[in-house]
């Protein structure tokens, strides 16, 4: 569904992705863990068209979309929860759920926000509020559903356990499990490694913007190397 | 006199009814700065060439403004788009200092223009209802000025109904408080930025089809239009919406009542009086937001 082939991406100069592949088939939960500053979030950034690659490839659904319009791959169904949420602040829950849907299934709103507020019924009692009043959890579940608005067939959630407590965090990800179970394809960028792995199918493990490990989550959850990996030890 | 209620009310009324052209302009220049974070220099001149347009318009063609609002409110909705995209923005390099500095280039370059063109001789066009007075109980005031009134409310109620009604409101609203966020949406920022430019642009048009009537038009009318626009959208709190339409009239009706106790010519002291005391007292406007 997904092909990542010797990516490379940074900031000017400062060069993040050094040369990675990596591949996401339909219905997966994919991991891509590592410690602070290796690239995860580069690499959503990167995918999501948010920044320009300078090297190598990205295949969606076929075709090319390194270096392509962040509008257009949301069109297209690739679709990023972010690192901080990103909500609006300015503009109500329910707002922020429409604009989810701004550039894709604008015609299933009405339906998929149904859908959303069963799998977030707190942002139900929360509609007419402001978005920057709800509380990080509510915020974190706000971010998800308005990814989920716009039908993703591969939704990137970029650390979607960071600032919630271990309560939120466990209900976070059986929600993660749930909205798999209903056929959306997912990529868990985590630190929380146990967890990830937990509800994962495969994991890649990135240090210093090269994968150091990959692998089916149960084979890497007892591999010594990825305590290595994970620490630099 | 000052004790007659009467004539209070027709000082204020009256006071809205040019309140209503500066709620226009400051409404223009309140949605660029909330959306693009920058003051638009060239927001006066773009008042001028409008003027100028409708100007030309009704000696040339005939065309009554009121009628050539039709035309002008989107053709200046498709320049101020066309100048922020493929001019403003490309020329900017992304950085806010730049646009800030372009902006004010293109003003420079719009009124020297407008020198050359048209020279600097004052033009006024006469229709015949710029004489009709409309008695409304306290005062007659002449018929533009209430067509500019109602015209100022009407706007105000269709900016409302299409920032919190429409896809594109919510957008630009959006864009206005996390860009990352809108692109991640797909909203695409540069389109929003050209669009909310564009609007400005078309409000700015339709004051000066309103205005036209009963004014004047020279290449340097904008400067005193825009200095008040400035100052609603400080009052009002920079960015609002609401705060630059109630700014606005507000300061039309300081402007009448000050002129009233000063003497006509020095009416706008009151303005940048209460300019002063906002900026002393409350510098996040009226209706502003602190921003963390």
């Amino acid at each position: 569904m997904l092909a990542v082939d010797g990516l490379h991406a940074g900031y000017g100069a400062l060069r993040i992705l050094r040369g990675l592949d990596m591949r996401i088939e339909r219905g997966e939960i994919v991991a891509v863990l590592g410690a602070n500053g290796v690239g995860k979030t580069t690499l959503n950034n990167t995918l999501c068209g948010l920044i320009r690659p300078t090297g190598g490839a990205i295949t969606w659904l076929g075709e090319p979309i390194a270096g392509a319009r962040p509008e257009r791959i949301v069109a297209s169904g690739l679709i990023q929860v972010p690192e901080g949420r990103r909500i609006f602040p300015n503009l109500t829950v329910r707002e922020n759920l429409e604009l989810g849907s701004y550039r894709r299934a604008r015609r299933n709103r009405d339906r998929n926000l149904e859908r959303v507020l069963i799998w977030f019924p707190r942002l139900g009692e929360r509609l007419r509020q402001q978005a920057g009043t709800l509380s990080g959890g509510e915020q974190q579940m706000l971010a998800t559903g308005r990814g989920l608005m716009g039908e993703p067939q591969l939704l990137i959630l970029d650390e979607p356990s960071l600032g919630l407590s271990p309560r939120m965090v466990d209900e976070m990800f059986g929600l993660i499990r749930r909205i798999n179970a209903e056929g959306v394809t997912i990529v868990l960028v985590e630190q929380n490694v146990v967890q990830s792995l937990g509800i994962a199918h495969r994991a890649y493990v990135l240090e210093n913007g090269v994968f150091a490990l990959s692998g089916p989550a149960a084979q890497l959850v007892a591999d010594p190397r990825l305590k290595q990996a994970y620490l630099g030890l | 006199m000052l004790a007659d209620p009467v004539f209070l009310l027709a000082v204020a009324f009256n006071g809205l009814t040019v309140g209503a052209i500066y709620a226009l302009v400051a409404l223009g220049l309140a949605l660029i700065y909330g959306v693009l974070h920058i003051i638009n220099f060239a927001h006066g001149s773009l008042l001028m060439l409008a003027l100028y347009a409708a100007f030309f318009l009704f000696t040339l063609g005939g065309v009554d403004p009121y009628v050539a609002v039709l035309a002008l409110a989107p053709g200046f909705f498709v320049f101020g788009y066309l100048l922020q995209r493929f001019v403003i923005a490309p020329i900017s390099f992304g950085r806010d200092t730049n646009v800030l500095l372009v902006t004010l280039g293109l003003s420079i370059i719009f009124d020297n223009l407008a020198l050359y063109l048209w020279t600097s001789t004052t033009r006024t066009i006469n229709v015949p209802y710029a004489q009709t007075y409309v008695d409304i109980g306290v005062t007659a005031v002449a018929l533009p000025r209430l067509v500019a009134l109602g015209a100022a409310l009407l706007v105000g109620v269709a900016f409302w109904l299409l920032m919190t009604r429409t896809d594109l409101g919510k957008a630009i609203r959006a864009v206005a408080r996390e860009r990352q966020g809108a692109r991640i949406v797909g909203i695409s920022v540069e389109h929003i930025f050209a669009v909310s430019f564009g609007l400005g642009t078309a409000v700015v048009a339709l004051a000066a089809c309103l205005l036209l009537p009963t004014f004047y038009v020279t290449p340097t009318v904008g400067y005193a239009f825009v200095l008040i626009a400035f100052t609603t959208v400080v009052l009002g709190g920079m960015g609002s919406f609401i705060g630059a339409l109630l700014g606005g009239l507000l300061l039309g009706v300081v402007e009448a009542f000050s002129g009233v106790l000063l003497g006509e010519s020095l009416g706008q002291i009151g303005i940048f009086l209460i300019f002063i005391l906002v900026l002393l007292f409350r510098p996040t406007g009226f209706f502003g937001q602190r921003v963390a």
